[in-house]
Parts: structure tokens; sequence; C-alpha cells
């Protein structure tokens, strides 16, 4: 379980990016984080992973404390936690089964990563996850062979490398076109759903997220202003999180300028 | 009216914008007369006027090469090529921990560690090879470890400098896509940035191998060995001959280098 109490975060001079966010997260539960541009959303999510150190509060995970440790203890606790980003993120020089194998670096000695030489367990798992996301063919491809959602696949593979207690997902879908963005958002569920994996996943596009996800956080200018079922998600709560907009779309408006 | 004053501004611009540009010009050539006034001041015009003379007389000297010279250079033309292959290499084993510490991305401290890092590679860039060459040799007495060091050092900001560069310019998430499994700093340099850097490095050595066969052609000529060892003392003789042999030698071998080097980029890169 994710529990986070009283996280703040200001950069430098900056103001609050993120004021006082209390959240808990529950094992198997798949969270879709959703706010404008400059809500905070990242910085929350790489607060956790600790990508960004956060400036106060607590993060832990299943009762380990994230933001007070050392570096070394924070390399050891990333590797709980796998993370799927925007523009794949994926080595591109490398191939495709090196990037899904780069998953497990936080196990292995620079040596044995350096020279390639993997556990065979290791291997196998790496086999099987290619197989989970389609790409078993592929594996001996240079990344930037692929196409995006074969790229992205490539990323929720390295993340499922790290046999993760947590899948931290930032903008999953924002390269990918509407058919391939909810083909990726099916698989992520999907494999939360066999693994009992708890995520959060920042997303821009709300109908997607209402579709996938169990639970909508809206955060807005660093404050959570909403936390509730995808169901409960309304034109008031989308005007509190993002601010005044026409929410109708464009037909639904033809309808009633008709009647 | 109001067009007919925009219109008489407009052109009183054009004229002072004219009247700088002529104003320029004739300040510079004022400038250029007495700087060539200058540089003349202890030139002995008899030997100047001629110099068609002089010339026509040395190339008459310098032809035909003296082809049968070329038995003598074979040793000291490896010499030439080992020079610049082991003095690039030398510079390439010094510079790659030197980049990473200069790129901003990846030093262990912007305060302390890169300037230190960056006053390396200006001293080795500022130093000419001819000098470190010079200085080599005053320590370690002439010879081609003289040459090797001088190169290599020589090479080490030149090569470091490129580095670095190209580091600062990789894709961060990628970095950021490795350091989130929980992989330490030397397993993220080996994963994330080396791949993403590899062919500019590649292209960076291969680059200055070639400059190096070049600045190792004259190396000898303050003792550091190699090819420009004979054509000091061939020059010392008046031996001109020799000399023509030597350079058509020096030419042919930057040619094939050059076209060495633009091959192996191409099939390592490409």
């Amino acid at each position: 379980m994710l529990k986070i109490e009283h996280l703040k975060k200001q950069y430098k001079k900056g103001p609050l990016v993120l004021n006082d966010i209390n959240l808990e997260i529950p094992e198997g539960q798949i969270v879709g984080l959703i706010g404008p541009s400059g809500a905070g959303k990242s910085t929350l999510i790489r607060c956790i992973n600790r990508l960004i150190k956060p400036s106060s509060g607590s993060i832990s995970l299943d009762g380990t404390n994230l933001s007070e440790a050392s570096p070394k203890k924070i390399r050891q606790q990333r590797r709980y936690i796998g993370m799927i980003f925007q523009e794949y993120a994926l080595v591109e020089r490398l191939s495709v089964m090196e990037n899904v194998l780069s998953g497990r670096l936080g196990y292995l000695s620079f040596w044995q990563s350096f020279t390639r030489r993997y556990p065979q367990k290791d291997i196998d798992n790496a086999f099987d996850y290619l197989q989970r996301v389609g790409l078993i063919d592929h594996a001996n491809k240079r990344a930037d062979e692929l196409s995006g959602g074969q790229r992205q696949r490539v990323g929720i593979a390295r993340a499922l490398a790290q046999d993760p207690r947590l899948l931290l997902v930032d903008e999953p879908t924002a390269s990918l076109d509407p058919k391939t963005s909810r083909q990726i958002m099916r698989l992520i569920q999907s494999i939360c759903r066999e693994k009992g994996l708890p995520a959060i996943i920042n997303i821009h596009d709300v109908p997607l997220a209402m579709q996938f996800v169990d639970r909508i956080i809206g955060l807005q200018g660093g404050d959570i202003v909403f936390d509730g079922q995808a169901s409960e998600l309304n034109e008031q709560v989308l005007t509190r999180i993002y601010g005044d907009e026409d929410w109708q779309p464009a037909d639904e408006q033809q309808d009633k300028g008709d009647d | 009216m109001d067009q007919l004053t925009q219109h008489t501004l407009w052109q009183s611009n054009i004229r002072r914008k004219n009247w700088l540009v002529w104003g320029t010009c004739f300040v510079l050539a004022l400038l250029t007369v007495y700087c060539w006034s200058i540089m003349n001041k202890d030139t002995i015009w008899e030997f100047v006027y001629d110099a068609p003379e002089q010339g026509a007389d040395l190339v008459s000297r310098m032809f035909p090469p003296d082809w049968f010279y070329i038995n003598k250079l074979y040793k000291a033309l490896w010499d030439t090529i080992n020079i610049a292959t082991l003095g690039t290499l030398l510079g390439l084993i010094i510079a790659l921990p030197v980049a990473f510490l200069a790129a901003r991305n990846t030093t262990p401290s912007v305060l302390f560690v890169r300037p230190i890092a960056l006053f390396i590679i200006a001293a080795s860039r500022s130093i000419n090879s001819l000098i470190w060459a010079l200085l080599l040799v005053m320590i370690l007495g002439p010879g081609i470890l003289a040459g090797v060091l001088a190169i290599g050092l020589r090479s080490v900001g030149f090569i470091a400098k490129l580095f670095y560069e190209s580091i600062e310019e990789i894709n961060a998430t990628s970095v950021e896509a490795i350091e989130s499994t929980g992989a330490s700093r030397f397993q993220v340099i080996n994963y994330a940035i080396i791949p993403q850097v590899l062919p500019a490095f590649l292209g960076v050595i291969i680059f200055r191998w070639d400059i190096n066969i070049r600045e190792s052609t004259i190396l000898g000529l303050v003792g550091a060995g190699g090819i420009g060892l004979f054509l000091s003392s061939s020059l010392n003789v008046l031996a001109w001959p020799q000399v023509t042999l030597i350079i058509v030698v020096i030419l042919a071998t930057v040619i094939v280098s050059e076209f060495l080097s633009a091959k192996v980029r191409a099939l390592l890169i490409g």
C-alpha cells in the first residue's frame, strides 16, 4: 500500500508545486491522476520514486519510508516501483530485449550488467513479458525500429521486469493515436488486475481515464480538488479541476439546438 | 502630409546607413595601409623583386624528386602513423573520464569538479602539439615517445570537448527511465548514456585520428620522431629532391588517411 502524508514540493524560489498532498492507495487499485498542465501531476509521481526530492512530508510504500531514504536506499526501493513514460523513454540504440532486461539493473552488479550476463531466470521472465505485451517476435530488433505503440509495450515490459509493487505511469498515451491509446490502457489495466498491482496513471484524456481506472484524483494548483470514482466525474467537478469550459461534446450540443 | 513625413524619414535613415557603411570602409582602408607599412618595415625589397626567379630556381632544384630515397622513409612513415594512432588512443583514455566530469548532466559537482575538467580541456587545447612536442623533447629527450605524448596531450582537449557536448545533448528521459529501475550511476552511464553517444564518440575519434596523422608529420621538426625528422635533416643539407619526395609522401599519407576515415565513419555510423 502506498501512503502519502502532508507531501509538499517547492522548487528553488518557485511557488509550491504540491501543497499538502494526503493520499492512500490500496493493493490493486488503479488511480487516474488528472489536472491541467502545471498542476503538479508529474512532480507528484516523480516524488514517489524520488526522481524528485520532496520538500517535506512522508511517502511510504508497504511500510518503507521513501521520503527520507539515503541514496543507496532510494536505489533499492526504486526497484519495486515500475515507471512508464510518455515518450516511451527507451534507449533507442539498444535491442528490445536489452531494454526489457534493463528493468533488472537494480538487482545486478555493475559487472554483470556491463557484460550482459543476466541470470537465466531474468531472461525467461523477460521473454514471458514480451509474450504478454505481444512483442515476442521483436526481441532482437533495435528499439528505434518499432512503432510508437510497440515502443510503449516495450516500456511496459521493462516496468514489469522490475517485478514491481507499484506502477507509476506518466502520460502513457499522449503520443499515441486513439485506438492504440485504448489498447495500451487496456493492457496496463489487465496487467494490474492479474498481479493485483496498484498504479497511478497520470493522464490528460478524461474519457480514456474514466474508461479504465477505478478511482480518479483531480489535481489543481498543487491541491487535490477531487477524489472519487470515475462515475462521479461531472461538469462541476471538471470545472473545479480545469476551470470554466464548455464540457459538452459537439454533437450533443447540436442535438439540443435541434430540440 | 503624414505619408510625406514618413517618406522623408525613411530616406534619411538609408542615408545614415550608407554613410556608416562608407565610413567604416574608409577607416578599414586606412587601417590596412597603416598595418601594411608596419608589416613591411623590415622587408628588403630587392629580395622580393627577384622572388619569381628564386622560386623558379628552387623548383628546378626540387625536380625531379629523389624517388629512391623512399626506401629510407618507410620506417619513418610507419613511426608517424603509430605516433598518430597511439597518441589518439592516449588522448581518448584521458578524455573519456574528463568528458563525463565536464558534462553538466553527469558531473558529480557543477561547482567544484566541472571547472577543473573544463580547465584541463582548455589547457590541452590552447597549446599546439608542436609546442607540446618541444617541451616533451626537452624532458624526455628526442624520439617517438615524446611524439606520442605530444599528440595525446593535445588530443585530450579536442576529444573531451566534443564528447562532453554530445553527452549534454542526450535524451534525458531515457536516463530518467534507467535511473527509475534502481540502476547505479555507472549502470546508468553504461545503459542510458553510452548507447546514445556512441556514434558521436566514434565520429570524433576518427576525425581526431585524421587530424593527428597530419600533425604527427611535422613533429619530427623538433625531434619528436617520425617523417618530420627526415624533412628537417633534408632541409638542413639543402637536399631539395629529397624534400620534394617527403612532401609527396606526406600528401599521399594524408589523402589515404582522409579516405580511410571517411570509409570507416560511413561503416560504423551509417
